[in-house]
């Protein structure tokens, strides 16, 4: 196959593209430029796009023998991710990028050009797996699964890819453990075997999301309230919060029982941030929409695994599809479900789909 | 590298010697360095004493805009403006850009025809608006890109009626044009080695015994106390042996270039009729356009992807100059041409040479069109 390996410069997606040129593959680089300055020079370790990064994924495709191009794609970056981002939090919501940019840019735009171009498939560092089953009909299918390296495990940020995407996706390094992989690339003669690996949200380069927020949106100050609506500190900007925060809250005063206390709701509207007991988060119902299905949509109510968090813990839970929304009842009660964040559902190891949190609330009544 | 200059770079590279020694084996080097000094010089129509040795090109053009800048403003702290070309190559751009940052510098950019071409009205202009600010006018003989050629005699002229020194960066034209520093009128003239079939890493700047430079590099006191450093001797005597190759066969090689750069633009000319060779071309011209310069605008196509596809198909090219591979950018050059943004993003360049054959042309026409229908679906896939 004539397939595109998506290299941003990092061990991962060096190894990933060593391997598919090793299982025979016409292998092509591409370094995606997103960043809005790609003039700019590494800031700290964290992060991807800067133009170190382009010459370190350029230095690994000449180590290969295999041509490498720079495709930018900032604008749609920009468009799909970043403003995204900043609405959704202006929103009162938490969104994840990692998500939206595979969805809109890594599986679409990049995908979609490559194809367009005669290629074939794309191949990422992401640690996940796609396993071939027998359709039924005497066709293969593709499926989503966990990397085996849980710690590694990234299926949660592909929980967006249907299954036309899946199709023509390779995930070269699921089967493998983290260490390994940089035992591999020192093999073979990577000099970023070595390389810090990228945390945080690419585009905001010092990782302080708090900081990038009002830049961007510009301070708004208002109440942190408490359940009661008694003003109980302030903040400089609401979108700045997210549903489960304890840390940076800086109340002026105490909880009367002296329990810690959480961010329990955000109100863009009224400019408001909600803190209340920890047992205000818990929760076992959630709305989500912007469903999306790697393989055939479930079918009536399906008992599953949900992951509310990247990196987050598995809880079982049983869901059921209507149209775009999805309903999912989790079996016990769970903390620090954000809006905007995704659900993705898990069937064993295989990853059935996911939706984006629009709701979420104790039900007292157990669902049947 | 043309066969002369590598026999000669290679027999040079055995021989030891450091050129500013006074031992037996640095007057052998020194011996080696000037012979080679005076071939380039009336390759050049120079003085030998006019010929600085550097790196290349961009040391080039560095020493020729800064040493100038810094050299004429201390002796009148008035003289800070730069009257440059829109279509410089970023050797000279950045420059600039470095003195207005850090210097005090100010810019006038010398806006070009949709040909590509300044006209000598418009460097008129520039210095009459306040001709005791002008410290340097920087025009390129020929542009890396779009293949125009300036009237260089022309535009130094205009600046001499003020008083004013002129540079040209003349590393396009430089062993495929007839260039004549002395007769070009230009004092200082930037050219360098491998792109006239000599070696990577030497050039050199031609400057007039009486223009005024400020060193960029100090030490040994070398080339004429502006540009300290031990001298590349192989590299050097490679750069003369490419020179004279180059411009012995200077006539028939444009003819021949002249013609299968025609005839490569008139077949791609005809599988579409929205491609269309940027700047000035015209059938039979290999003075106006550098003759082995073809620049084709391809709307509705990105050039990368229109790169990758050929090269696929076995054809070199690229979409701008080559420093800009990186992070792929509308071409500065088409945007002051007049060019629209989204034609810019389809530029393609090929560069003929001394290597080049028909048979080169007849691959890049029969895979043309395929990349261009690909190329465009690409966009299209994209632009949603």
């Amino acid at each position: 196959m004539r397939v595109v390996a998506a290299m941003s410069g990092g061990v991962d997606s060096a190894v990933a593209a060593a391997r598919m040129l090793d299982a025979g593959h016409e292998v092509v680089g591409v370094h995606l430029a997103l960043s809005q300055s790609a003039a700019t020079l590494r800031e700290s370790a964290r992060g991807c796009c800067t133009i170190e990064d382009a010459g370190d994924a350029r230095r690994v495709a000449d180590v290969l023998g295999i041509p490498f191009y720079v495709w930018d794609m900032a604008a749609r970056f920009k468009r799909d991710v970043v403003d995204d981002f900043r609405a959704e939090y202006a929103a009162g919501r938490t969104p994840n990028p990692c998500l939206r940019c595979n969805e809109k840019i890594k599986f679409a735009a990049l995908l979609d050009k490559a194809v367009a171009l005669g290629f074939d498939a794309v191949a990422t560092g992401h640690y996940a797996q796609v396993v071939q089953t027998d359709d039924g009909r005497g066709g293969v299918r593709r499926e989503l699964h966990r990397a085996v390296d849980a710690a590694k495990d990234q299926s949660y940020v592909l929980g967006v890819l249907d299954a036309d995407q899946l199709a023509r996706s390779f995930f070269p390094l699921g089967d493998t453990t983290k260490p390994r992989i940089r035992e591999e690339a020192a093999e073979r003669g990577f000099f970023i075997a070595k390389k810090p690996d990228s945390h945080d949200i690419c585009f905001i380069a010092d990782g302080d999301t708090r900081g990038w927020l009002t830049r961007e949106l510009g301070e708004a100050p208002g109440d942190i309230v408490d359940t009661s609506g008694e003003v109980v500190g302030h903040h400089a900007g609401a979108f700045a919060y997210t549903v489960g925060q304890r840390r940076g809250l800086g109340l002026s005063r105490p909880a009367a029982d002296g329990e810690p206390r959480y961010v329990v709701e955000v109100r863009p509207d009224t400019n408001q941030v909600v803190v209340g007991a920890a047992d205000l988060l818990g929760v076992n119902a959630i709305t989500g929409d912007h469903a999306r299905w790697c393989g055939p949509a479930p079918e009536g109510v399906v008992h599953v695994g949900a992951q509310v968090r990247a990196h987050g813990e598995e809880y079982a839970a049983t869901a059921w599809a209507e149209g775009d929304r999805v309903e999912v009842r989790l079996d016990g009660r769970v903390r620090g479900v954000a809006p905007g964040q995704s659900v993705v559902l898990y069937d064993g190891t295989r990853v059935v789909g996911s939706a984006t949190i629009a709701a979420s609330r104790l039900e007292r009544t157990p669902v049947d | 590298m043309l066969p002369a200059a590598l026999a000669a770079m290679t027999e040079q590279l055995a021989v030891v010697g450091n050129a500013s020694s006074l031992h037996r084996t640095g007057r052998a080097a020194r011996r080696a360095v000037e012979e080679s000094r005076e071939k380039i010089a009336r390759c050049f129509g120079a003085r030998p004493s006019e010929v600085v040795f550097t790196s290349g090109g961009t040391e080039s053009d560095n020493l020729a805009v800064k040493g100038t800048y810094w050299a004429r403003r201390d002796r009148d702290p008035a003289r800070v403006r730069l009257l440059v070309g829109a279509t410089e190559h970023h050797a000279v751009l950045d420059c600039v850009d470095f003195l207005v940052a850090h210097e005090g510098a100010k810019v006038t950019w010398l806006e070009c025809t949709p040909d590509g071409v300044v006209e000598p009205a418009t460097v008129r202009a520039a210095i009459e608006s306040d001709p005791d600010s002008v410290a340097l006018v920087s025009v390129m003989w020929a542009n890396n890109e779009v293949g125009a050629v300036q009237d260089v005699r022309a535009l130094a002229d205009v600046a001499h009626e003020f008083g004013v020194p002129f540079h040209t960066d003349a590393v396009q034209a430089a062993g495929h044009l007839a260039v004549d520093f002395e007769a070009s009128g230009a004092d200082l003239m930037s050219v360098t080695a491998h792109k006239l079939g000599g070696p990577i890493g030497v050039g050199a700047l031609v400057v007039r015994r009486d223009a005024r430079l400020v060193a960029l590099t100090h030490g040994g006191g070398q080339e004429r106390q502006v540009r300290s450093g031990t001298l590349d001797t192989p590299a050097i005597v490679g750069f003369a042996a490419a020179l004279v190759e180059a411009t012995a066969s200077i006539e028939t090689e444009s003819a021949r270039l002249v013609a299968l750069r025609d005839d490569l633009i008139e077949r791609a000319m005809a599988l579409a009729p929205d491609i269309r060779p940027s700047g000035v071309w015209q059938r039979g011209d290999g003075v106006r356009r550098l003759p082995g310069n073809v620049h084709l605008l391809v709307p509705g196509c990105d050039g990368d992807s229109l790169l990758y596809l050929l090269d696929a198909a076995g054809v070199s090219c690229s979409t701008g100059s080559a420093c800009q591979a990186g992070v792929p950018q509308p071409s500065h050059v088409l945007l002051a041409m007049g060019v629209a943004e989204s034609d810019a993003r389809g530029a393609l360049r090929l560069t003929l040479g001394h290597t080049s054959t028909q048979a080169d042309v007849d691959t890049f026409i029969e895979a043309l069109p395929a990349a261009v229908e690909r190329a465009r679906r690409a966009r299209e896939a994209t632009a949603s």
